[in-house]
């Protein structure tokens, strides 16, 4: 049938065809006669909107400062850019399939690693999983151990990824929100401050909870979660025999001499947490997209499973730059010209950096413990500026985002993003920055704060 | 251990795998390994330079756009557009992926549903020809049926599916409103006497088609062209393309089967028949000039490629998704939801040596060219070798795998434990233990009701450098020599 009102179509416009134009009639018809049946797989329901596709194409207008999304936009280290080039440039067989579950050097050094970190032997083969980017990991820990009619317990401000991938996994998402603790007037809020109500995090395990997804430090927050509220998690989580998935991609960005705690190395712990990690936030080099997890085998195996059928291999060279990098950050840990020490201590500079700045416009910013990214407390902007342009139901942080960034030339992101739908009106007064940034980058952001200081003056 | 802490049930069952059971054993380096399908040659030098350049670059070092690095989606854009003859896209109807592997499983994910079905190519042993039988397959389908995988070139067997082929899978993708998931990433490796055809190019109008459609007998262009259409049958005109001077021979070889990639929702895999292998006659129907219709199929396939099949780099692991935007769109969901982006210097350097090859495809010296050529000959070779000892090897019309019917080779299973495995898993361990020669079974390609018909047969990788294939001659000659 479509076949021959196909033919006639084609037959009548005869004469257009062979043109290579922008859209073919062939092409238009054809999507005339486009299938009938659903497309799209139901578990992608609810999960197809993505706000960093949006607010990317903002960040990509003309004379912006972008100090939205978390990537560094200064060179990564020289050691690893020489890593890289050595994996590329040495044995042609690394252009080939290495062994699925990760390359062995890599795995090989991560298990060592990471081994003395979380006061565990830990076996390459079986308890270590390379994947791509943690983004990766997490999908392959939901998909291998999120059933339909899961719970998964959040907490709340989360990166934005884990709800869709619950979601996609079947599972249902239970929120819990760190809350700020008020502060004294002038002082400024700190990440430490916004904990979790030990009885309302009770309250949200069922005999459904699956999983609880832990992200220290934080993003978007920054929060660095202390040895007590671990010890809190860890015991809610044995005592309902809940996985915790642990996304620790920011480990080593911790500042003001906090120390980030692995969940894992808590007794009892490390049977039942999956650590998840990142080649791309430990060195620099995002577009590497080389993550991995670690956990016992009982759980291992199983996302071992997903990955054999979903990417099956990861890209050799840049898992061998990446084992190269740590061999030689294994050499020099604990020195002070471990990359390890010498970072934090760098962007704690921009940290600090940016949050003078901020503040001279009316920007209230929360002093991160850790992570790329603090967040800015918008609420005199709010008041004095209630009605800005946009949607009925928008939240005003999505608005003031985009206000700013026509108006005033710098991007962020809106933390709204960073909680469950229902929350959103709760916390919309926030948004996040990123300090992950060069020096010249920084200083492009304080000529356009000062051009907003400058105008707010009366 | 505790009873919550387990599996999800969507991967009940799909933890063994045959690849990662195999590449163990082969692992051993005194093992001649003809059993993965990875090359052991170098890939091109400029390709290698390309991505030795990219280190350099600072901004490469950091995340790119999640559904591909602009400058590759432009050259995948540019490439493909040559073989659609329409434009295409590059944001909305393109995907890069990690890997084939990667596409196949984001088309599964984003398009298949539980409860849905797929048809998948099995294996059942007939007297008849082998060839994909119409009326079994169309048997197969039904309103419940969202996609068929098709994979042309075909692994294991290197079939190239040809034109009335394609037509029985087109025609039957229409009336049931089917989808097709295309897996091409063979699809520059194909030998003298066969072309690769595209399931979804759209309808092209040739420069002067009066004359060769005259010379089949039609009238004049107007009504002839619809008489094409509806006829869906292969019009002689000829079409200048970058493999330049293929006859118009059929292949070889009909035999198909399908790898299917282990999927994280529920199928109901549907197998249909399939028939043994026989030789045409060399000038039956032609296949057809590039781009002949299946008018419908451009908006209802996803079609499949890979950098590691084109440029000899399976460790890069980059591949994409080629479709219209409607179903396009829901490979990016998938996406965005698990890995999210794919690395970038490997897809700016993918971009680069792309771009060197776009401008001379009529060029011998282009890797799409040259490598076929080179194949072909190492083809030949392994024909020839596993002839010489009297197996009946499958000489594939594309792909660089070779199958072949091992039973006149002698093995002994005595100390084998499994002794439920088909005869070609039990056969395979024991040539890669005792004879040092790996390989894989290709009733690991077959599903539960199948394997038995194919269990003699193991498959041969052949893109491998002369000095391994020397001491594959060597170990099969030895051997031959030892039994008689």
């Amino acid at each position: 049938m479509f076949r021959n009102t196909a033919a006639i179509y084609l037959h009548l416009v005869g004469p257009l065809w062979g043109k290579k134009s922008g859209a073919s009639l062939t092409r238009c018809l054809h999507q005339t006669l486009a299938m009938a049946k659903r497309l799209p797989a139901r578990r992608l329901d609810g999960i197809d909107h993505n706000p960093w596709v949006e607010f990317g194409k903002l960040a990509s207008e003309a004379d912006v400062v972008n100090l939205g999304q978390g990537f560094p936009d200064f060179p990564p280290p020289d050691f690893a850019v020489e890593a890289f080039q050595h994996a590329v440039s040495r044995d042609f067989m690394l252009n080939q399939y290495t062994k699925a579950f990760g390359y062995p050097p890599l795995t090989k050094i991560l298990a060592s690693f990471f081994g003395k970190f979380l006061g565990q032997v830990i076996d390459p083969l079986k308890n270590v999983l390379v994947t791509v980017g943690a983004y990766g990991a997490l999908f392959t820990a939901f998909q291998a151990l999120v059933d339909v009619g899961d719970e998964v317990i959040i907490i709340e401000p989360f990166f934005d990824c884990y709800e869709p991938m619950t979601l996609m996994a079947g599972g249902r998402p239970v929120f819990v929100s760190l809350k700020p603790c008020p502060t004294q007037d002038r002082e400024l809020d700190s990440s430490s401050n916004w904990q979790l109500d030990p009885t309302e995090l009770a309250s949200k395990f069922t005999s459904r909870t699956k999983a609880l997804i832990l992200n220290t430090p934080n993003n978007p927050l920054g929060k660095v979660f202390s040895r007590a509220e671990l010890e809190l998690v860890a015991s809610l989580c044995q005592q309902h025999d809940v996985v915790c998935i642990t996304d620790e991609v920011y480990q080593w960005l911790v500042y003001d001499g906090y120390q980030h705690i692995s969940i894992a190395s808590l007794p009892g712990m490390w049977e039942r947490t999956l650590t998840v990690g990142s080649a791309g936030k430990t060195f620099s080099v995002t577009g590497w997209k080389v993550g991995w997890v670690l956990g016992p085998d009982s759980l291992l195996k199983h996302l071992r499973t997903v990955h054999q059928n979903s990417v099956y291999h990861c890209p050799t060279q840049g898992q061998a730059a990446v084992a190269q990098c740590f061999e030689q950050e294994q050499m020099l840990f604990g020195q002070p010209s471990s990359y390890f020490a010498q970072l934090p201590q760098a962007i704690q500079h921009n940290r600090d950096h940016m949050i003078r700045s901020l503040q001279s416009v009316g920007l209230r910013p929360v002093i991160p413990q850790g992570s790329y990214f603090l967040i800015t407390d918008i609420s005199d902007f709010k008041s004095k500026m209630p009605d800005l342009p946009g949607a009925a139901d928008e939240p005003y942080d999505r608005r003031f985002v985009k206000w700013m960034i026509k108006n005033k030339g710098l991007v962020a992101i809106p933390v709204s993003v960073f909680y469950s739908v229902p929350h959103r009106k709760l916390f919309d007064h926030y948004i996040r920055f990123c300090f992950m940034k060069d020096e010249s980058t920084l200083q492009a952001m304080d000529q356009k704060l000062q051009m907003w200081k400058d105008e707010l003056r009366p | 251990m505790s009873s919550k802490l387990k599996n999800a049930k969507r991967i009940e069952g799909l933890d063994k795998n045959v690849w990662i059971e195999f590449t163990k054993l082969a692992a051993d380096p005194s093992v001649v390994n003809l059993g993965q399908g990875l090359p052991d040659i170098s890939p091109p030098n400029y390709v290698k330079e390309e991505l030795s350049k990219v280190a350099a670059i600072d901004s490469l070092n950091q995340y790119t756009r999640g559904f591909g690095h602009p400058s590759l989606v432009k050259a995948l854009s540019c490439l493909y557009e040559k073989f659609y003859q329409n434009r295409i896209n590059p944001d909305k109807e393109i995907l890069v992926t990690v890997g084939a592997y990667g596409s196949l499983f984001n088309a599964i994910q984003g398009l298949i549903d539980e409860g849905d079905e797929k048809p998948v190519d099995g294996k059942k042993w007939s007297s008849s020809d082998w060839t994909l039988d119409p009326e079994e397959l169309a048997s197969k389908f039904n309103s419940k049926t969202k996609a068929i995988i098709l994979n042309t070139p075909h692994n294991p067997l290197g079939k190239v599916f040809t034109n009335s082929e394609l037509q029985v899978i087109a025609d039957l993708c229409i009336k049931y409103d089917t989808l097709c998931i295309s897996d091409e990433v063979y699809e520059w490796l194909v030998y003298t006497g066969n072309k690769h055809l595209k399931i979804e190019a759209p309808v092209v109008v040739q420069a002067s088609p009066q004359a060769s459609l005259a010379a089949e007998g039609y009238p004049d262009t107007s009504s002839c062209t619809l008489q094409l259409l509806l006829r869906l049958s292969p019009a002689p005109a000829r079409h200048q393309d970058h493999n330049q001077n293929q006859s118009r021979r059929v292949m070889a070889l009909d035999t198909q089967l399908l790898l299917t990639p282990s999927t994280l929702g529920a199928l109901a895999p549907v197998t249909t028949a399939l028939s043994r292998p026989r030789v045409l006659p060399a000038d039956t129907s032609a296949a057809p000039a590039l781009g002949t219709t299946f008018p419908g199929m451009w908006e209802r396939t996803v079609t499949i490629g890979s950098a590691g099949k084109t440029f000899s780099v399976t460790g890069w692991k980059l591949g994409w998704s080629i479709g219209p935007k409607h179903l396009i769109k829901h490979l990016q969901t998938v996406q965005q939801n698990t890995i999210y982006t794919c690395a970038t210097p490997l897809q700016e350097a993918l971009a680069q040596a792309f771009w060197i090859d776009i401008k001379r495809m009529d060029d011998p010296e282009c890797y799409f060219n040259s490598l076929p050529k080179e194949l072909e000959v190492k083809r030949d070779r392994m024909v020839r070798l596993l002839e010489s000892v009297g197996l009946t090897p499958i000489v594939p019309d594309g792909g660089y795998f070779i199958i072949a019917d091992v039973s006149l080779l002698d093995a002994d299973f005595s100390d084998m434990k499994d002794s439920s495995e088909p005869y070609d898993y039990k056969f395979v361990k024991w040539m890669t233990k005792n004879k040092k020669l790996s390989a894989i079974p290709v009733s690991a390609f077959c599903n539960a009701e199948t394997k038995s018909q194919f269990e003699k047969f193991v498959r041969f990788c052949f893109i491998k450098k002369d000095s391994t294939l020397d001491a594959a001659e060597a170990i099969i000659k030895a051997w031959k020599r030892q039994a008689s």
